[in-house]
């Protein structure tokens, strides 16, 4: 086993013990830990994912003297290293764009209690992504969601409770459940290790043996991880969660924590639970039902919406029905899809939260669209990001989120008639409806305002000028990420079939 | 004849006799805690606020709105029993479905759970068999759970942490005073509650128990000690700064000592830890020690807990 080999489980133990020892740090201190960890895991995962991609290959590594059924294990492969990849940038620019927040935010003597949240939020995602045991998967989705709690509520102003309260709830509902699965799994057969419980679930189909707890645990699994992730019925959480938390928390929750719930049910989905069978099949339209519905109703709630981060967390849920429409399609296109999605709205919505802070702070702290008036010219570089992250919403070529749309809309063409035609529609639609919000944003910010022309200096320093170019880095990002994807979508699909 | 006790008002039967009757309690003034008296300089009128708050926005709470939110209510009190009582029935019949309990043919009696009894004790020397599977075979989980300890300790105290804002004075009120049970009860007891915790983290691998029971077990006795003697003495040993100091240092120890053992395990490099002796104290590799530290994790996090809940601050 080479060395490079080793980086992944050297990414998650380095990120437990940088949370550990910020335990003792001072809140500077623990930032400048939580920056070098970041840089640290995403250079060794990007030469994780070099030496992956260039084999194709995916490799299992022993956590421990015992192979896998008895010992943990997890299982790195092309398309886990790339999540890592971009997971890892994704949170160093969320924290960078959004220091000066996070020090205005959250007092002193909190701070390192707060970079600790990061740290492990890092930790479990990386886990989560790696995991190839249920119940790694499970233990981490439990760090997870208190460090998710902990990012919401580190802001400790009036509304933060309240929506950490909310996500608390809905978020233990969704651990609960799959907790119960997992259980039914193991009750019937025997296993925690993801393919061996695959192998044990198709037998039981087959002989025809316990048909109801293999639906049963279908359904929780796939319903516990879609209300973590913020599916449809299940939003409603999602824009308190995200419209309060100072914008390094929102960014980081929209962009990667639910994607790490999601990814890890697009494993379930590959690698555990019997998708292709008639049940399994019943699944997939549920989710895609459920994901046009989110698709719909999210950018129909944003239209509504006058504050500018809930808007933009009601987005959210209508990507994430984007993702799921995707899974629903049910053909590899389909997850590909999802999984480029996955990455592409990760960046655009960490942008996008980045640049509306910045421009908010411009207008004297006002959410709403009269306030924010003219603050495209207030705050150039958090105007042009913002513009940049709406563009690639709505779906503009050479932005990423074109190549996304593009690829749903190429994977409807291989799934059932009905479904296609629906899937086409729904992404017809939703681009209208994502156009009338996100354009509406952009033309006001863009609207000269005489009454206050004063230039918004703001005390931050180095801070400031990180997030300048957290949002320049994000937006370049956006814009390689949809003018290159040829690479990416090769990454993902050579790697599919080693995902599953 | 019977002689009159000239002191009878001052007596102990005249005290006692009041004591039977209800009239006199000897431990009146003693024992109760005093709930720290509310300064009125925060002088903010807050009836007065809501009363105007109510008047500003009348408009947000229109009658309408009102017969709207409780039609909204009731349905949703409706779909929520329903949910309900629909997801219990459902995992019932589920569960009706299921391999019967101890059933020797049921899929989870398989090679995984084979070889956990069968080498268990020859390849990791710990007794109990529990602890060799948390600690050794998938000790990755283990330190896991111990890290959703971690978070959850930190959260708390992000969450409930006092500013340094609120006076300091206010702990004499929070201590019991004199209280003439739970002292001399305490002295007795801490001791032999903690002693007891430590026996049962130190023999985790060789009979029940380990570092979560022994943890949970001497968290118990610090929070018995708090209470009956207050932050003043507590705060002696178990200041936050030292709290802070041994849950790091614990929690790096479990961290390197397992990085080493899956490191080795991964690249299949020979491991210098052995299991000895089985039976032995100090045998079974790392986990007697995984044990102490996942013990003080678990009596640091309970301990702070309770602090952070009763007073924001150690």
């Amino acid at each position: 086993m080479t060395l490079v080999q080793n980086f992944p489980f050297f990414c998650i133990i380095l990120s437990m013990f940088s949370a550990i020892i910020s335990f003792l740090l001072s809140g500077r201190w623990a930032k400048v830990v939580h920056v070098a960890m970041l840089i640290a895991v995403f250079v060794m995962s990007l030469m994780t994912l070099n030496v992956t991609a260039r084999s194709g290959l995916s490799y299992t590594y022993m956590m421990g003297h015992y192979p896998a059924p008895w010992g943990n294990e997890i299982k790195i492969g092309p398309i886990e290293s790339l999540m890592a990849t971009s997971f890892a940038s994704i949170m160093l620019l969320s924290v960078m764009g959004g220091a000066w927040h996070i020090k205005k935010d959250i007092d002193e003597k909190r701070l390192n209690l707060y970079f600790i949240q990061l740290d492990l939020m890092m930790a479990s995602l990386l886990a989560l992504i790696y995991t190839n045991d249920l119940f790694t998967a499970y233990v981490f989705i439990e760090i997870c969601t208190i460090s998710a709690c902990g990012l919401i509520m580190a802001r400790r102003t009036g509304r933060v409770y309240v929506s950490a309260i909310r996500y608390m709830v809905m978020s233990l509902i969704g651990s609960g459940l799959f907790l119960i699965g997992l259980s039914l799994l193991y009750a019937i057969t025997g296993q925690l290790l993801m393919e061996p419980a695959r192998t044990g679930l198709m037998l039981d189909i087959i002989k025809g043996a316990y048909l109801i707890p293999v639906s049963v645990i279908m359904i929780l699994l796939t319903v516990g991880l879609g209300i973590k992730s913020g599916l449809y019925p299940f939003h409603t959480w999602i824009p308190d969660a995200y419209g309060y938390a100072t914008p390094a928390s929102s960014a980081i929750l929209s962009s990667l924590v639910s994607k790490g719930y999601i990814f890890l049910l697009i494993k379930l989905v590959l690698r555990v639970l019997p998708y292709e069978t008639a049940p399994g099949r019943q699944m997939d339209n549920v989710l895609f039902v459920f994901g046009v519905t989110g698709m719909m109703i999210g950018s129909i709630d944003a239209i509504r919406e006058r504050n500018v981060r809930r808007m933009i967390s009601y987005s959210s849920v209508a990507q994430i029905g984007y993702i799921y429409m995707g899974l629903g399609l049910a053909t590899d296109a389909g997850i590909t899809a999802s999984l480029f999605h996955v990455i592409s709205h990760g960046l655009m919505k960490s942008l996008l939260f980045i640049s509306a802070a910045g421009l908010i702070d411009s207008s004297k702290g006002r959410l709403d669209r009269n306030g924010l008036q003219g603050a495209g010219f207030r705050n150039l570089v958090a105007g042009i990001g913002f513009t940049v992250g709406s563009l690639s919403m709505i779906g503009m070529p050479l932005l990423s989120g074109f190549v996304s749309k593009f690829m749903f809309a190429e994977a409807a063409t291989q799934a059932a008639t009905v479904k296609m035609i629906i899937a086409w529609i729904a992404l017809a639609i939703s681009t209208v409806l994502n156009a009338v919000y996100f354009m509406r944003m952009v033309l006001v910010i863009y609207t000269p305002d005489d009454s206050k022309k004063t230039e918004a200096g703001k005390e931050g320093g180095a801070d400031f000028f990180m997030e300048k170019a957290a949002t320049i880095t994000l937006s370049a990002l956006i814009i390689v990420l949809g003018t290159m994807s040829p690479l990416v979508i090769g990454i993902l699909n050579n790697g599919l079939d080693k995902l599953g | 004849m019977s002689r009159k006790n000239p002191d009878y008002e001052g007596s102990k039967w005249q005290h006692f006799a009041q004591w039977t009757k209800g009239e006199y309690d000897p431990q009146k003034g003693k024992l109760e805690t005093h709930p720290p008296v509310k300064s009125k300089k925060s002088g903010t009128d807050i009836k007065g606020y809501l009363r105007k708050m109510w008047n500003e926005n009348k408009d947000l709470y229109e009658e309408k709105q009102e017969k709207e939110l409780s039609l909204f209510e009731k349905i949703y009190f409706f779909v929520a029993i329903l949910l309900g009582v629909f997801i219990t029935i459902l995992l019932l019949v589920t569960v009706s479905h299921l391999p019967r309990f101890g059933d020797a043919n049921a899929p989870e009696n398989n090679e995984v759970a084979r070889r956990y009894i069968e080498k268990g004790l020859e390849e990791t020397g710990a007794v109990n068999i529990v602890a060799c599977m948390i600690l050794d075979y998938r000790a990755f989980d283990t330190f896991g759970e111990s890290c959703v300890l971690f978070v959850a300790a930190t959260c708390v105290l992000m969450l409930l942490k006092s500013d340094g804002k609120e006076k300091k004075d206010t702990e004499s009120e929070y201590v019991t005073r004199r209280s003439e049970i739970l002292r001399p009860a305490a002295r007795i007891l801490v001791p032999v509650i903690i002693i007891f915790g430590i026996y049962v983290i130190l023999n985790g691998h060789l009979s029940p128990g380990g570092g979560f029971s022994g943890g949970a077990i001497i968290g118990a006795g610090l929070i018995l000690y708090l209470t009956a003697f207050g932050f003043e003495r507590a705060g002696r040993f178990l200041s936050e700064k030292n709290i802070r100091i041994i849950t790091v240092l614990s929690l790096t120890f479990y961290c390197f000592a397992k990085s080493y053992s899956f490191y080795t395990g991964a690249n299949h490099l020979e491991s210098i830890i052995t299991p000895g002796t089985p039976g032995a104290l100090l045998s079974a590799g790392l986990i007697v020690y995984l044990n102490i530290c996942v013990g003080i994790v678990v009596a640091c996090t309970m301990y702070s807990f309770y602090v952070a809940f009763r007073r924001g601050s150690f």
